[in-house]
Order: structure tokens, then C-alpha cells, then sequence
């Protein structure tokens, strides 16, 4: 099949009412989280996690998709009026955003970020149409030795290239590696950290994790803080870009686009990340650099065509690998196992509507998208004005509804309470979560893969490093760890 | 006493490095071609402690050393808000577990007032019931004794 008779097929099936209904719940929704500070995309996907169990496979991906990208939208409304990040990956709007809106141009800067943000997802869009294919197609030779590698370059990345520390990242990742072993081990048949503990047996699952780590102790870490609330809506009465505007934001958000899409595909780095580097950039290669966090519209475009791209780019190596590449992209492939689809490369050939029907249903979300983000964005403006005070025991309650509803067990409930003090613990130590949960999920596969290499090469582990696909896999972590060898080196600072 | 909140990053890491050898001290090993239940375990247990001596060692060396604000208050509030939940709503339906839950979450907040706690108690218990009983189905009793 061409790719112009599997996009067809794929909006086919992103065209169904049912399937449209889903993406425009989904992207409403993300949006509207994206917008409120304090709940983001991870834990609200983790929460509709037990729901999706309840949907076909196609729809519940669609919809689980379209919050992760909505969110993308909705973290600059409240970057740009509030001077304060919705999602993490709007921060650096806040930069250029907020002195936008101070100055009376809230509307112009809430219009540039969303077109650059639809710029973005249609060229991340394609992107996945044109790359996952072959690439998917490439990684049908690989075996367990490549999958290995492939995972632990993954996990390496994730641990060196989120925020903060690479070693405190290095030892999240054993935690959650550790974390993802707990249950039935499938080889022995052996329950492996259970301590006779029944629940235990069948593993933890995947809502309480994502929810107690991040969305419970995010409460907690909110509630320390003064609440500065004063949203900035005063001027918001042209959203219409002027002509001088819109010239001098094609560029940048084009190269946003480009540096989103790598970061996104690179597995480790999120849209966080790229914004921050798209922003650099922009605000490296300007003729006036001066102009930069007063208010330039160029550093509102860039990292906000950056996070939307990644967010879609990164979609590629989970749907066509098997690999997620960052937190959230971890709990879309468990969505997927829990929906009896085997993520991996024979995703694209062996079930091709749900491949082509997600890729067409992201085009359509970032159009619906657009309607909402540009007629409609007084309606997520009120929303604002909703006092921390009154959201935070909403969320509280969804985090105890949504984890009781995987299995109707309140021991899923108060292990969500246990994993909230445990990760405020991490929060204050600043051990970032997302390494974590990663290492979770790749946990138990990458145990798996490998056993059976070491099998197949009786026990030597130079596997790893004769096959040539594999090779390529290791140089790069091993040049990922070097990359980051000043912090880790003793010597080097004993010399010095 | 300050602690540099690398050293007890570190403590926690070596901590719960010992606690996954600990617990893999009954399954067997193997060998690294047919590896036993205990391989990968015991392997990410040494790892674990490795790194996290790693990280004590060069906090030690720092020399930044910053007092750590702890604030138990919101966290114990919703921690106990949650367990409340969890108890209530399988003995008593739904809409018991959540009049229990919201007062002791807002409990956490500094600017919450009661009267507006009662409000949004009543409005979202209602709210759940409506959307996750009615709406989605769930198989849960709203009030049960």
C-alpha cells in the first residue's frame, strides 16, 4: 500500500462519528488541562486509563492521543495570561508570552501560538506518515539483542536528558526498572516482591503509579507555594495577528518545527525540552537578541511549534518501535497492551486501520484544535479565573475514583496514597519522575529480551556488540553517558 | 543538622538497593545463559547501591549546603483524604466516601474556606454520581449500609 491509499484508509476510520467524537473529547479535554496549571497530561491519561478498558482499541488511542497534543495547545493560554506554565512544555512561553499580553498583544500572541502549533502538528503529522512506515519496515529484523539495546539507550536518554541530574536520573530508572518487576516473573512463574501480598502478585499497575507520583504529590508540592494568581485578560479583544506579526513568525516556527521533530523522535527528550531549545536557538541565530523576553513574538512561535512537534513526533518510535520514548508516550503504550494490541513494528502492516487511523484522526484533532484555540479561546480564559482552592480536591477526587475503578479494589487506593508521599519525597529531592516511570514500563520487556539474547548466544554477552544494528544502538548510549561524564567522573574534580 | 539533599537521595537509592537484594535473596540466579528469576533483580539491586554511592559521594564533596523545607500539612491532609476514600467507599457506596474525602483534602489548602468546602463537597459529589454511576456505568452503590 501507498501512502495515499493508507491515508486514505486512515481517514476512513478517523472520519466515523464515533471515532471523531473521541478525538474532539480528547483534544477539548487536553486542552482544557493543558490550560489548568498543576494537572497535565501524564496523570489525566492515567486516570481515563481504567475508562479506555471499556472502549475499542481505535477510539480510546485516538482520544488518549488527542489529550497529549491538546495539552500542547492549551499550556500556552496560561503561559501567555498568566505568565505562569499550564504544562511544563509552555514554559519558556511565559518568556515572550506574558510581556506580549502586558503590552496588549494577548491576542496576537495566543493567535501565533496556535497556528504555530497547527503548523507544527501538520508537519509532524506527515512526518509520521512518511518515517514510521520504513521505519517500522527497518526494525522488523530486529531481535531480542537490538531490542535490548534499543531500550537501553532509551532508558539511558530519559535518565541524561530530562531535567536535573544524570545520575539521580540513572538510579530513577533502576528504581522503576525494580518497580516494574514486582509480580509474577512469566519465565519461572515465580512472584517476584510480592511478600504474599495478593494484590502484589499481578504486578502494580500503571494508574497508581502515574497518578500517586505525579499527579498526588504535584498537589501536595503546589500547595506550598503562595498561589499567584492574577490572570492577565484585560486587553483581549483582537485575537487577529497583524501582517508584520505573522511574516515574522513563519521562520521560527518552521525551525521550531525541525528541532521539535528531532527532540521528539530522540528517545528521552520530550516537549519540554525542545521548547526550550527552540527558543535558544531563535533567540541565538536573531539579529536583535535584545529583544527576547520583552516581547518578542518570535519566542512565542518557536517553542510552541517545538512542543506541538514533538508531541507528535515522539508518537513515532512508540507506534512503529515499540519503544516510548517519554512518560506520557509510556502510558499510550500500555494503553495499547491493555487493548490486546502488540506495539512493534508489525503495528503498521498487521493492523494498519489503527495506525492510519490514529495518524489521520492527529490531523483532524489539530484542526479541531485550531477552532477551539482561535474563536473560542474566551471560553478556556474564564477557566482561569477558577481558584486553585476549588480544583485541587476535584483533582484529589479524581485520582481516588479513577484508581479504585481499575480494579474496584481500594488497595489500589491506598497504595495511590503511599506513592503520593513517595513522590513528594522525590520532588523535594529533586529526583525527576519521568525517568521512573519509564523504567517501569520497559522493565519486564527488557528483562525479557534479555534472557532470551543471552540465550540464543549461550551466555555471551558480546551479543550486544557484534550485531551490527545493536552496535549502533550501544555506541550511541555509551556516547549519551559521555556526554554527561563531567558529572559523573570523581577523578576529573580531584585533579582539578 | 543540615543534610545536603543529595546525601539523602543517596541514602533512599542505597536503601532500596538493599531492600531488592534483600528480597531476591530466595530466587535462583542462574546463570547468564539461563538466567533464573533472580538475575536481572540482584544485577539492578547492585546497580541501584552503585549509583546511589555515586551520588553520596559527590554531595559530600559540595560544598551549597541548603537547608530542605519539608511541609507535611498538605501532603499528611491529602494522604488521609485518600485513605478515607478508599475505606469509606467500598463499605459505605460512593457518595459517603466522597462527603468524607473533599472536607479532608480542602483541609490541605491554606485559602480554603468552609463555606465554600460545603458547596463544592455537595455539587461534585453530585457531579460523580451523575457522571460515573449514571453516565459511565460503574458498578458502584451510591449510599450503602
Amino acid at each position: 500500500m501507498g501512502v495515499i491509499e493508507s491515508l486514505a484508509l486512515g481517514f476512513q476510520v478517523a472520519l466515523s462519528a464515533q471515532n471523531l467524537a473521541y478525538c474532539f473529547a480528547g483534544v477539548a479535554l487536553g486542552t482544557l488541562i493543558g490550560v489548568l496549571p498543576g494537572i497535565g497530561p501524564l496523570s489525566t491519561i492515567g486516570l481515563l486509563f481504567p475508562i479506555t478498558f471499556y472502549l475499542p482499541s481505535i477510539p480510546a488511542l485516538i482520544m488518549l492521543a488527542g489529550i497529549y497534543y491538546g495539552a500542547q495547545y492549551g499550556g500556552a493560554i496560561t503561559s501567555i495570561l498568566l505568565n505562569l506554565p499550564g504544562e511544563t512544555s509552555s514554559a519558556v512561553t511565559c518568556l515572550d508570552g506574558y510581556p506580549m499580553a502586558r503590552g496588549g498583544r494577548a491576542g496576537a500572541a495566543l493567535a501565533i501560538s496556535a497556528l504555530a502549533s497547527f503548523l507544527a502538528g501538520c508537519l509532524g503529522t506527515l512526518l509520521i506518515a512518511l518515517a514510521g512506515p520504513p521505519l517500522g519496515e527497518w526494525a522488523l529484523a530486529f531481535g531480542s539483542a537490538e531490542y535490548f539495546s534499543l531500550m537501553l539507550m532509551g532508558l539511558v536518554g530519559s535518565a541524561v536528558l530530562t531535567q536535573g541530574d544524570a545520575v539521580k536520573g540513572l538510579a530513577m530508572v533502576v528504581v522503576g526498572l525494580l518497580i516494574g518487576l514486582i509480580g509474577t516473573d512469566v519465565n519461572s512463574g515465580l512472584p517476584r516482591y510480592a511478600f504474599d501480598v495478593p494484590e502484589l502478585v499481578d504486578g502494580v499497575g500503571f494508574t497508581v503509579i502515574a497518578v500517586g507520583l505525579f499527579a498526588v504529590a504535584e498537589i501536595a508540592t503546589n500547595l506550598e507555594r503562595r498561589e499567584p494568581q492574577t490572570a492577565y485578560t484585560g486587553a483581549l479583544t483582537s485575537i487577529m495577528p497583524n501582517a508584520a506579526e505573522l511574516a515574522r513568525s513563519f521562520w521560527p516556527a518552521m525551525r521550531g518545527t525541525g528541532v521539535g521533530a528531532f527532540f521528539g523522535l530522540l528517545p528521552g527528550t520530550g516537549p519540554a525540552l525542545s521548547s526550550f531549545a527552540a527558543y535558544m536557538l531563535e533567540k541565538k541565530i536573531a539579529r536583535e537578541p535584545a529583544r527576547f523576553g520583552k516581547g518578542a513574538i518570535e519566542g512565542v512561535a518557536a517553542p510552541e511549534a517545538a512542543n506541538n512537534a514533538a508531541a507528535q513526533a515522539s508518537f513515532i518510535p512508540t507506534l512503529t518501535l515499540g519503544i516510548p520514548g517519554t512518560a506520557v508516550m509510556t502510558l499510550m503504550l500500555g494503553a495499547m497492551v491493555m487493548q490486546g494490541v502488540t506495539p512493534g513494528p508489525q503495528v503498521v502492516t498487521g493492523n494498519p486501520e489503527l495506525f492510519w487511523g490514529i495518524v489521520a484522526s492527529m490531523w483532524i484533532g489539530n484542526l479541531m484544535l485550531l477552532v477551539l484555540n482561535l474563536p473560542l479561546v474566551g471560553v478556556w480564559v474564564r477557566l482561569l479565573r477558577i481558584p486553585y482552592r476549588w480544583l485541587f480536591p476535584c483533582v484529589v477526587m479524581f485520582c481516588c475514583i479513577g484508581n479504585y475503578a481499575v480494579n474496584n479494589n481500594p488497595v489500589d487506593v491506598y497504595l495511590c496514597a503511599a506513592l503520593g508521599v513517595f513522590g513528594y519525597v522525590l520532588a523535594k529531592l529533586e529526583c525527576e519522575p519521568a525517568p521512573l516511570l519509564l523504567g517501569y514500563v520497559l522493565g519486564p520487556l527488557m528483562e525479557e529480551h534479555l534472557r532470551r539474547a543471552m540465550l540464543l548466544s549461550r551466555g555471551d554477552p558480546t551479543v550486544f556488540f557484534t550485531r551490527p544494528i545493536s552496535l549502533v544502538f550501544m555506541v550511541a548510549t555509551v556516547l549519551v553517558l559521555l556526554f554527561t561524564v563531567k558529572g559523573l567522573d570523581l577523578r576529573v574534580h580531584r585533579r582539578g | 543538622m543540615h543534610l545536603h539533599r543529595d546525601i539523602l537521595a543517596a541514602l533512599l537509592f542505597i536503601a532500596i538497593g538493599a531492600f531488592a537484594l534483600y528480597g531476591a535473596r530466595g530466587y535462583p540466579v542462574g546463570t547468564a545463559m539461563q538466567m533464573g528469576p533472580g538475575y536481572f533483580p540482584v544485577a539492578l539491586g547492585w546497580l541501584l547501591i552503585l549509583l546511589g554511592a555515586l551520588v553520596g559521594v559527590r554531595a559530600a564533596r559540595a560544598r551549597d549546603w541548603q537547608p530542605l523545607a519539608w511541609d507535611w500539612r498538605p501532603l499528611a491532609w491529602i494522604s488521609v483524604s485518600i485513605l478515607a476514600f478508599g475505606f469509606l467507599m467500598p463499605r459505605f457506596g460512593l457518595v459517603p466516601a466522597l462527603l468524607a474525602m473533599f472536607p479532608l483534602a480542602a483541609a490541605a489548602g491554606r485559602q480554603s474556606r468552609w463555606h465554600e468546602v460545603v458547596v463544592l463537597t455537595l455539587v461534585m459529589s453530585g457531579f460523580a454520581a451523575a457522571v460515573f454511576v449514571y453516565g459511565l456505568k460503574l458498578p458502584y452503590r451510591l449510599v450503602a449500609f
